[in-house]
């Protein structure tokens, strides 16, 4: 696992090697795995994701009721024509609504990094698959642009929420995504870089305030803020917008934020969404239930 | 950590913590155990007590008790397959003061009458910890075949057990090594590399000055 994305990129240049080759060939390393064999192993992860996003159900309510029915809600206005952002992003929002939903309704899904952020990077990923016709081995190649930030993020940072807030969680999910989304759009090492950067600047500071300490609000449509957000870092990347703080020192920027939030925005559902009357009422609601 | 902890694991939602680390918990015991459970008392602490009904982490841990994957779709249903598969369990709250916030303590019962205690956290991630096994100290993730060896604190010990892995060929990933006072009970808690044959943990049964030995196979 690579501690910096700046190192990365140095190899990118030094060695021509792209940068999901780069984190596989590391990872296979330290895991004695040989490399067809790894990616085979990512091949399943993504498969599993297709799977989650394929068996939603849309009748399905979570533990407390709280959540449930949103993605088939953003399915049916999409089709309807409906809404505003259109085909493509109408179709990312759906999707980080199904996973998310389907986390919360106990069904099978893909941490990414975590449980409660599963949602975006299946968003992104399998609706520029579907909308670009990008091929399979590709994809499987962003899982490892993807995984390859995030790996990078755990060992500057944190991935989750009860460390350093959702920013580390959705933004971690939503920097991962747009660098996968950078090197989809023919993006190099210092592109992906970039849109991770860009993505993760745009989530810092966000609070990891669960309402009743679970994974349902806001949780499952933060997986839409996250997904868009990756979107758009990619976009601002293809379109020649750098980040001004180098991809590093943005990371380092959410780990030194972290460290600085109180207890209680981070996943303790006490403060934020989860301490306000309704967030306090439900909480007391779900302890009668034990 | 590797990749496939960055994207992964395939799990049934909604928390790492809450659910799949409880779920690994219940297979880990279950484990411990080596045979079938059929009776489960389980007691919920702290955070797994406030929010664990909306986490699920109740049917997990009776899933994993059951065999049941963390990504097994049946998660969610354990408590009709423990009624199938004739397990009981009753399931309550306990303080057991300032232990890790996700912990939780099992009575179980096999089906030979064979008793166990077993104090696990969820620590995040998925990943568990072991604390307490029948009372006396542990510390360990269940990631490794694990050998946890209750004896009397005495020269020589570790030798005689390091020497028997030695000589199966048993690489050593971790040790870790407790005393209730000097000369007293102590226990080793040795991960390994290898799986450990049933005839050494036979042999090391057997050994003088060891009152217990416990065996985690991640196989089967």
């Amino acid at each position: 696992m690579y501690k910096s994305l700046a190192e990365i990129c140095e190899i990118e240049k030094r060695e021509g090697i792209p940068f999901w080759k780069i984190v596989q060939q590391a990872d296979c390393v330290e895991t004695g795995m040989p490399e067809t064999e790894a990616f085979e192993k990512m091949r399943v992860m993504y498969q599993a994701m297709k799977e989650a996003d394929d068996s939603y159900d849309g009748e399905l309510k979570s533990a407390s009721g709280l959540v449930g029915g949103e993605g088939k809600k953003m399915q049916e206005a999409r089709e309807a024509g409906m809404t505003v952002c259109g085909r493509l992003m109408g179709k990312v929002m759906e999707k980080a609504l199904k996973t998310g939903e389907s986390n919360a309704c106990m069904k099978r899904i893909v941490a990414a990094p975590t449980a409660g952020s599963c949602g975006v990077v299946p968003a992104v990923f399998i609706t520029l698959e579907e909308e670009k016709h990008f091929t399979e081995e590709k994809m499987i190649e962003a899982m490892y642009v993807a995984a390859g930030i995030g790996g990078v993020i755990a060992h500057r940072a944190f991935l989750a929420g009860a460390a350093g807030g959702c920013q580390a969680e959705i933004g971690s999910a939503s920097a991962m995504a747009a660098g996968g989304v950078a090197y989809l759009m023919g993006g190099d090492s210092e592109a992906i870089a970039n849109a991770a950067a860009l993505a993760l600047k745009n989530l810092l500071g966000l609070a990891c305030d669960p309402v009743a300490g679970l994974v349902e609000v806001p949780c499952v449509k933060r997986n839409v803020i996250g997904a868009i957000n990756a979107l758009a870092a990619a976009d601002m990347t293809v379109a020649g917008i750098s980040s001004k703080i180098p991809p590093d020192e943005v990371i380092d920027a959410m780990r030194s934020i972290g460290r600085n939030m109180d207890e209680d925005i981070r996943e303790t559902g006490k403060g934020g969404l989860a301490g306000t009357p309704t967030g306090v009422k439900i909480s007391e609601q779900m302890e009668k239930l034990g | 950590m590797n990749l496939l902890d960055i994207i992964g694991p395939i799990m049934v939602g909604p928390s790492s913590s809450h659910t799949a680390g409880a779920v690994k918990i219940g297979l880990v015991s279950r484990k411990l155990m080596v045979e079938k459970v059929v009776k489960a008392d389980i007691y919920f602490h702290g955070s797994f007590l406030a929010t664990g009904k909306g986490h699920g982490t109740d049917k997990a841990v009776v899933a994993g008790l059951l065999g049941i994957a963390v990504d097994d779709s049946r998660v969610p249903f354990s408590f009709e397959v423990a009624k199938e598969e004739g397990m009981e369990f009753q399931i309550s709250g306990i303080d057991l003061g300032d232990a890790h916030p996700n912990t939780v303590k099992l009575n179980l019962t096999g089906e030979s009458g064979k008793e166990i205690e077993v104090i696990a956290a969820s620590i995040g991630g998925g990943r568990i910890e072991v604390q307490e096994i029948d009372g006396l100290s542990a510390s360990f993730g269940g990631d490794y075949p694990t050998l946890i060896v209750n004896h009397k604190d005495r020269p020589g010990r570790v030798t005689s057990v390091t020497a028997r892995l030695a000589e199966c060929n048993i690489n050593i990933a971790t040790m870790k090594l407790y005393r209730t006072v000097r000369g007293g009970d102590a226990v080793m808690i040795i991960e390994c590399d290898q799986e450990v044959p049933v005839e050494s943990i036979k042999w090391l049964e057997e050994l003088e000055g060891i009152s217990k030995v416990t065996y985690l196979s991640l196989q089967g």
